[in-house]
C-alpha cells in the first residue's frame, strides 16, 4: 500500500505544480510562546477492549486523555493559551487576534476565543473566531494568525488548537478520540523568539471520510477512505509540495511531526519517506494520550520544543478530514533556552496520569443520557 | 432553587475568570467587586487590580452532599486560599482527590466550568484552584 501511495502522490505533486496558487515563503513571522495541556485522565484502550467484547491485542494505542467533568475546548484552550503568554513574556494587552481550532466547541453558536481572551486578561479590541476543519482546525488558526503578523495587522496573536473529541460508543474511533490544547503566541522578528516560521503549505480536498451533521453528537466516517485518499495523500503532498518548493531534502530536519490518529499512520508516513523513527518520536504522543484533534500535531510541536535546540529544524505537517495537511517549516531560535523552563514541560502534564475505568469515562464524557 | 442570574455572572466575570477586583491604594485591602469606598478604612483612591495566580491552601473542606446543581462533582473540594498578598479567596480546588490534600499545600489558578444552567444551557466558567504543576 505505501509504495503506491508514494507512487500516486508524486504524479498528483507534478500535476499541482501548475495549479499551484499559495506563496509558500513565511516572511516574518516568529513562536515567541507555546504551551500543551493535557488533562489527567486516562483510559486505557484495553479497558475499552473489554467492555465491548474486542481482543485488547488489537487495540490502536495504549491509553488516551480524557478531560474531567468541569474542563471542556475553552477551559483547556485557557490552560495551553496561558502557558504560551507566561513563557512569551508578552502583556496580554498587546495580543491583537484569538483564534481557536476544534471540532468540539462547546457552543454551537457563540465564539470560545472572546472566553479565552477574558479568562487571561487579553485586550478586548483583537479580532476572535473559532475555526473548524476537523483536525487541521489548529493549524488553520495559526495560518491565519501568521499572515496577520506577515501584513502587520496585530504586533502578537494566539492560535490554539483543542478538543474533547468524542466516538460514538463501540465505534473504532473511541478507542482514540481524546482531549487535549495546544497554543502558541505569534508575533514579529525579536531576538528571544523561541522559533521562526519559514515555509508554509496545504493542500486541500473534497474527501468523504469523516464528518459529523448539526444535531449529531457522534461523527460518521467511512474505513475506505480513511487511510490512503485521506490522511496519506494529504500529508504526503502537503510535505512533498512544501520540500519541492524550498528545496530542502528530508535529511535537512531535526524533527518531524504530524497528526496522528493512531501511532501506524504518521510511522507508515515516515517508512514512505525514509525518515528515522528517532525524527519521529519525540513528537509522537499518541500512544499514550491519545488523537487529540485539533491539537494533536501541534502537541507534538511542543513536547519537540521542550527539547530542541536553537538552529534546529522541525516539519510540521497536520492533517484534518474533509479533507487537507497543512505542512510547516520551523526552525527554532536562541530564545528557545531562556523560556522553556517558564512554564511546565508537556511530561509533567502527562505524568499526572489518573486512570479510570469505562464507567467513570462514560459519565465524564457525558454518555449518560438522563443526568443533568 | 437556587440560581445564578445570568447578568449577576456576567457583571462580576473579572473576577470569576481571571481574580480582577478592587484595590485600595491606602491600606492595601482587595474588593471582589467595584467600590467606590474602601470597605476597610474608607478611603476613596481604588483601582483596578489582579490577584496573584498562585496561593497556599490554608483549609478546605471535602463536599459529599450537595445541592443539586452540583450533584455530579461530588465530591469535590472547596478550599481557603491564600493569595501571595495575603488576600484570602474561597473557591473549589479541582485535579486533585481528597487524599492528595495538604494543607499549606501550592495552589494555582485556572478557569473551569463552574456549572451550566439547567435551562437556558449556557455554561457558567470561573476560576477553581489545582496543585501547582512543576
Ligand atoms: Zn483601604
Amino acid at each position: 500500500m505505501t509504495n503506491h501511495v508514494f507512487a500516486s502522490s508524486v504524479t498528483l505533486f507534478k500535476k499541482l505544480q501548475e495549479v499551484m496558487a499559495a506563496m509558500p515563503k513565511v516572511n516574518g513571522a516568529y513562536i515567541h510562546g507555546y504551551g500543551g495541556y493535557v488533562p489527567r485522565f486516562r483510559i486505557k484502550a484495553a479497558e475499552i477492549a473489554r467492555v465491548w467484547g474486542k481482543d485488547e491485542k488489537d487495540v490502536p494505542i495504549r491509553e488516551k486523555a480524557v478531560a474531567g467533568l468541569d474542563e471542556d475546548t475553552i477551559t483547556m484552550a485557557v490552560e495551553a493559551a496561558r502557558q504560551a503568554l507566561t513563557r512569551a513574556g508578552v502583556d496580554p494587552k498587546k495580543i491583537g487576534a484569538v483564534h481557536v481550532g476544534t471540532e468540539s466547541k462547546p457552543y454551537a453558536v457563540k465564539p470560545s476565543g472572546t472566553i479565552v481572551a477574558e479568562a487571561l486578561g487579553i485586550s478586548n479590541f483583537i479580532t476572535s473566531a473559532d475555526y473548524e476543519f476537523a483536525c487541521k482546525a489548529g493549524t488553520e488558526a495559526i495560518q491565519t494568525i501568521i499572515a496577520m503578523v506577515e501584513a502587520r495587522r496585530i504586533e502578537y496573536g494566539l492560535a490554539i488548537g483543542a478538543d474533547t473529541a468524542q466516538g460514538r460508543p463501540s465505534d473504532a474511533l473511541e478507542y482514540t478520540a481524546a482531549s487535549g490544547a495546544a497554543a502558541l503566541v505569534i508575533g514579529g522578528e525579536s531576538k528571544d523568539a523561541v522559533a521562526r516560521f519559514e515555509y508554509s503549505m496545504t493542500y486541500v480536498t473534497d474527501t468523504p471520510d469523516f464528518w459529523r451533521r448539526s444535531y449529531e453528537r457522534f461523527p460518521m466516517h467511512t474505513s475506505r477512505f480513511t487511510g490512503e485518499p485521506a490522511y496519506f495523500k494529504h500529508t504526503l503532498t502537503a510535505l512533498k509540495s512544501l520540500l519541492q518548493e524550498n528545496g530542502y531534502k528530508i535529511s535537512d530536519f531535526d524533527y518531524f511531526v504530524f497528526h496522528q490518529p493512531n501511532v501506524k499512520f504518521p510511522l507508515t508516513v515516515a517508512k514512505v519517506l525514509a525518515i528515522p523513527n528517532s525524527k519521529v518520536e519525540t513528537g509522537l504522543v499518541s500512544g499514550i494520550i491519545g488523537n487529540t484533534y485539533a491539537a494533536c500535531s501541534l502537541i507534538g510541536l511542543v513536547r519537540i520544543l521542550d527539547s530542541a535546540k536553537p538552529g534546529q529544524r522541525i516539519l510540521l505537517t497536520s492533517f484534518g478530514s474533509g479533507a487537507g495537511s497543512d505542512s510547516l517549516v520551523i526552525t527554532v531560535e536562541d530564545g528557545i533556552e531562556s523560556k522553556r523552563n517558564k512554564a511546565p514541560q508537556l511530561d509533567k502534564l502527562i505524568a499526572r496520569r489518573k486512570e479510570i475505568d469505562y464507567a467513570l469515562y462514560i459519565k465524564m464524557r457525558d454518555k449518560i443520557r438522563g443526568v443533568q | 432553587m437556587f440560581v445564578i442570574r445570568i447578568p449577576r455572572y456576567w457583571r462580576s466575570k473579572g473576577f470569576r475568570y481571571r481574580l480582577e477586583g478592587y484595590r485600595c491604594e491606602k491600606c492595601g485591602h482587595f474588593h471582589h467587586s467595584p467600590r467606590l469606598v474602601c470597605r476597610k478604612c474608607g478611603s476613596r483612591s481604588i483601582r483596578r487590580d489582579r490577584l496573584s495566580q498562585t496561593g497556599r491552601l490554608i483549609s478546605y473542606t471535602v463536599v459529599k452532599s450537595s445541592t443539586p446543581l452540583f450533584e455530579q462533582y461530588v465530591p469535590y473540594v472547596v478550599g481557603v486560599v491564600k493569595m501571595v498578598d495575603g488576600s484570602l479567596v474561597v473557591g473549589q480546588v479541582t485535579d486533585c482527590d481528597p487524599e492528595e490534600l495538604r494543607e499549606d499545600m501550592q495552589v494555582e489558578v485556572t478557569l473551569r466550568k463552574i456549572r451550566v444552567d439547567g435551562e437556558n444551557k449556557l455554561i457558567q466558567y470561573g476560576y477553581k484552584f489545582r496543585p501547582v504543576i512543576e
